[in-house]
C-alpha cells in the first residue's frame, strides 16, 4: 500500500540543510496497523507529511497504492488525498463553524457528491463512530474525545486506502485516549490501513507493528507480539 | 462554475466567514458603499444643476445661432457701401441644400402690434413663426396648441398668446381659448397659451406668435424673412455653422466677403458653452471623486479578505487536506469578494437614490429651485456595477493567491 525507497527529504535553514530523513526504506501493506515511534526531531512528522502528499520530497521514492508519486502539483495532490487517504490529527482541526456533520461530509463535498447524499453518508460514518445523536453539535460543543472521533469519521467519510493519524491522541487523557485506539483498531479490523505516528509507548502498543524512528533513520522494525490478547 | 454559484455550501461558507468578521466587514462595505453613493448623489446632483440651466434657458436648442441682414459696409461689385439686404425664403432653401449638420432652419419675423380686446389694449411683440419654432424653444403651452402646419398653408388668423398677455387682455378666469381678439386691427383667433420660460425672448410681457405666412401676408413682407434661427444637429460644431451660413448668404447677396457687417449673428451655443465647459468639469471631478473613493472602498475589501484568509490559513489548511483543489479555495474567496462589492455597491446605489430623492423633494421644488430632477442615467449606474464587480474580482485574486500559496503542511501548522 505504501511502499518508500531510500527516501531523504532536507529543509533549508538558512544557508545550511536541515537533513530530516536520511533515506528511509519503508513499506507497509494492506490491511497493517503501523505506528511510528520516535522523539521529536526524529523525522516522524515530517515522514507523515510526505506520505500524506502534504509535503513533496527530495530524492528516492514514494509509491502509493502501486502508483508513484512523482512531480505532483497541488490539484493532483489534492484529489490523491481526497481519493486516498483520510486524515487525523492530535489537534482535531475540525472547522469550528460546522456542525459535527458537516465537517464529517466536507471531504465528499470536495468529491462534488450533493448535499443530501453527503449527509447522508456523512451521517453513517457518525454513527458508526457512535456519535449519531451529535450530529448536529459544532465542534466548541463536544468533548476532546468526541472531536477525535469526529475527526476519524471524517477521515473514513471517503471509504480511503489508508488512515494517516499524527498523534491522535496526543491531546486526550488516557481514559479518551484508550477509546480512541480502541476505535482505530476496530477500522483496523475491517482491514482498512492504519498509520499512526507517536511518541507515546502505550499508543504504540495498541498497534500491530512499530517502527522506531531516530535522527532521519529506522533504527528499529518490530511486530507486536501480543495480539492474541486483543 | 455555474453549480457552484447556485450550492448552498457556497453561500453558506461566504455568510460563515462573514459572519465571523461582522464588525470589519460592515465597515468595509461602508467604505465601498460610500464611494458609490457620493458618485451617484454627485453626479445627481450635477445632473441636477444642468438640468436646471437647460430649464432657465427657456428651452431655447441650445446649439442654436440667430442670423439677420444688415446694412453692408463694404463696396462690392459695383454696390457701393451701405446697402441694405433683406433675407429671403430662398436663402434658407439654399441654406439647406449647400450646409451640412443642420437641424432646422427656421425664419422668422418680428414687429410690434397693439392688440386691443373689448376695452382692454397692450402692446406687445408679435411674432411670424413656423411650427418648427416650438421644437427649437418649447413653448410650454397652458392650453391649446401652437401654429401647426395647416394655418401656414392656409395663413389662418390664429395666435398663440403669453400668459402675461392673457391676463392684461382677458378678465380673470376667462377661458381664452377660441376667443377673439384684435390685433392691429385684425381678428385673429386665440388658439393656444403658454408659459414664458424665466429667460425669454419677449422680454417682460411675453409675445404673440402668429403663423408665419400670415404675418408675411399682414404686414406686406412679401418674400422676405426678418431672421433666421438655425440649429445645428448634435456633433456638428455651431460656431462654425454659423461662420458657412453668413460666408453663402454674403455670396448670395453679393456682399464682400470679408464685410463683417452685412449679416449679424447671435451664437446660443457659444454663450451656453462656456457654462457647460464648467458643468462638464463640474461632472469630471465627480466621476474622479466618485470613483477614487470607488477604489479606495474596493481595496479595502480587499485588505479585510487578505486578514480573513491570514485568519483561516489553518481552515485552508485542513480543507486541502482533505481534498480541496487550489482553484476550489481561490475561487471561494474571490466570490466572496464580489460578492462583498456587489452588496456595498447595491446599498450605496440605493442609499444615493434616497438621498436624491430628498435632495429633489427639497432643493428641487418651488418656483425658484436650486436644482431640477437631479437623476443619473441608468447606464451609468450599470457602468458603475460592472466596475465594481470587475474591482471585487481583481481585488479578490490577491487574498485568494494568498490563501493558495501557503503548503497545506505550513497552513496545518499555524496556530
Amino acid at each position: 500500500m505504501i511502499r518508500i525507497e531510500k527516501l531523504h527529504k532536507s529543509y533549508p535553514i538558512g544557508k545550511d540543510f536541515l537533513h530530516v530523513l536520511k533515506g528511509l526504506d519503508l513499506h507497509i501493506k494492506e490491511g497493517e496497523f503501523v505506528s511510528i515511534m520516535g522523539s521529536s526531531g526524529s523525522g516522524k512528522s515530517t515522514l507523515l507529511n510526505i506520505v500524506g502528499l502534504l509535503d513533496g520530497h527530495d530524492t528516492g521514492k514514494y509509491y502509493l497504492n502501486g502508483q508513484l508519486i512523482e512531480n505532483l502539483d497541488e490539484k493532483k495532490a489534492a484529489i490523491l488525498r481526497n481519493k486516498f487517504l483520510g486524515f487525523v490529527f492530535q489537534s482535531f482541526n475540525l472547522i469550528n463553524y460546522k456542525s459535527a456533520l458537516e465537517n464529517v461530509a466536507l471531504p465528499l463535498y470536495y468529491q462534488g457528491m450533493a448535499r443530501k447524499d453527503r449527509n447522508k453518508v456523512a451521517l453513517q460514518y457518525l454513527d458508526k463512530v457512535g456519535l449519531k445523536d451529535r450530529a448536529e453539535h459544532l465542534p466548541s460543543e463536544l468533548s476532546g474525545g468526541e472531536k477525535q472521533r469526529v475527526a476519524i469519521a471524517r477521515a473514513l467519510v471517503t471509504n480511503p486506502k489508508v488512515i494517516l493519524a499524527d498523534e491522535p491522541t496526543g491531546a486526550l487523557d488516557s481514559t479518551t485516549t484508550h477509546s480512541v485506539m480502541e476505535l482505530l483498531k476496530e477500522i483496523n479490523r475491517e482491514g482498512m490501513t492504519v498509520f499512526v505516528i507517536t511518541h507515546e509507548e502505550d499508543v504504540a502498543g495498541e498497534t500491530d507493528r512499530i517502527v522506531r524512528l531516530k535522527d532521519g533513520v529506522i533504527i528499529s522494525d518490530e511486530r507486536v507480539q501480543k495480539k492474541a490478547k486483543v | 462554475m455555474i453549480k457552484f454559484l447556485f450550492d448552498t455550501d457556497t453561500w453558506q461558507e461566504i455568510y460563515s466567514s462573514i459572519r465571523k468578521n461582522k464588525i470589519r466587514t460592515g465597515i468595509t462595505i461602508i467604505g465601498v458603499m460610500w464611494g458609490i453613493f457620493l458618485l451617484v448623489v454627485l453626479l445627481g446632483a450635477a445632473k441636477g444643476v444642468e438640468n436646471n440651466f437647460n430649464r432657465l434657458f427657456g428651452d431655447f436648442a441650445t446649439n442654436s445661432v440667430f442670423v439677420w441682414a444688415q446694412q453692408t459696409s463694404k463696396p462690392f461689385k459695383g454696390f457701393q457701401e451701405g446697402k441694405g439686404i433683406t433675407l429671403k425664403m430662398s436663402d434658407l432653401d439654399n441654406i439647406k441644400k449647400e450646409i451640412k449638420g443642420l437641424e432646422f432652419v427656421i425664419p422668422r419675423h418680428q414687429n410690434q402690434a397693439l392688440a386691443v380686446n373689448k376695452f382692454k389694449t397692450g402692446t406687445f411683440g408679435i411674432f411670424g413663426d413656423y411650427p418648427e419654432f416650438d421644437k427649437v424653444q418649447k413653448r410650454n403651452l397652458v392650453y391649446g396648441r401652437f401654429i401647426n402646419d395647416n394655418d401656414i398653408i392656409e395663413k389662418k388668423k390664429v395666435c398663440v398668446i403669453e400668459e402675461e398677455i392673457y391676463k392684461q387682455l382677458f378678465d380673470k378666469g376667462e377661458f381664452p381659448i377660441g376667443q377673439y381678439i384684435k390685433i392691429d386691427n385684425i381678428n385673429y383667433n386665440v388658439v393656444g397659451m403658454y408659459k414664458e420660460g424665466q429667460i425669454g425672448s419677449g422680454g417682460p410681457q411675453g409675445s404673440i406668435h402668429i403663423p408665419f405666412t400670415t404675418f408675411q401676408q399682414v404686414y406686406n413682407r412679401g418674400d422676405s424673412v426678418g431672421w433666421m434661427m438655425i440649429t445645428g444637429q448634435p456633433g456638428f460644431d455651431i460656431t462654425q455653422i454659423e461662420a458657412d451660413v453668413k460666408l453663402l448668404l454674403k455670396n448670395l447677396h453679393k456682399v464682400h466677403p470679408e464685410d463683417e457687417r452685412a449679416f449679424g449673428s447671435f451664437n446660443l451655443g457659444k454663450e451656453i458653452a462656456k457654462v457647460t465647459g464648467f458643468l462638464t468639469g463640474m461632472q469630471f471631478l465627480t466621476w474622479f471623486v466618485g470613483i477614487a473613493t470607488l477604489i479606495a472602498g474596493v481595496f479595502a475589501i480587499g485588505n479585510i479578505l487578505l486578514i480573513t484568509v491570514k485568519e483561516r490559513t489553518k481552515e485552508i489548511g485542513i480543507r486541502r487536506a482533505l481534498g480541496a483543489k487550489p482553484w476550489e479555495i481561490k475561487r471561494q474567496i474571490i466570490l466572496e469578494s464580489v460578492f462583498l462589492t456587489s452588496i456595498a455597491g447595491a446599498l450605496g446605489i440605493i442609499s444615493g437614490g434616497v438621498v436624491l430623492m430628498i435632495i429633489d423633494a427639497t432643493l428641487g421644488q418651488g418656483e425658484e429651485p436650486a436644482l431640477t430632477n437631479p437623476t443619473v442615467d441608468i447606464p451609468v449606474i450599470i457602468i458603475a456595477a460592472i466596475t465594481l464587480v470587475v474591482l471585487g474580482t481583481l481585488i479578490g485574486l490577491i487574498p485568494a493567491h494568498k490563501a493558495v500559496s501557503i503548503r497545506p503542511i505550513e497552513a496545518l501548522r499555524e496556530e
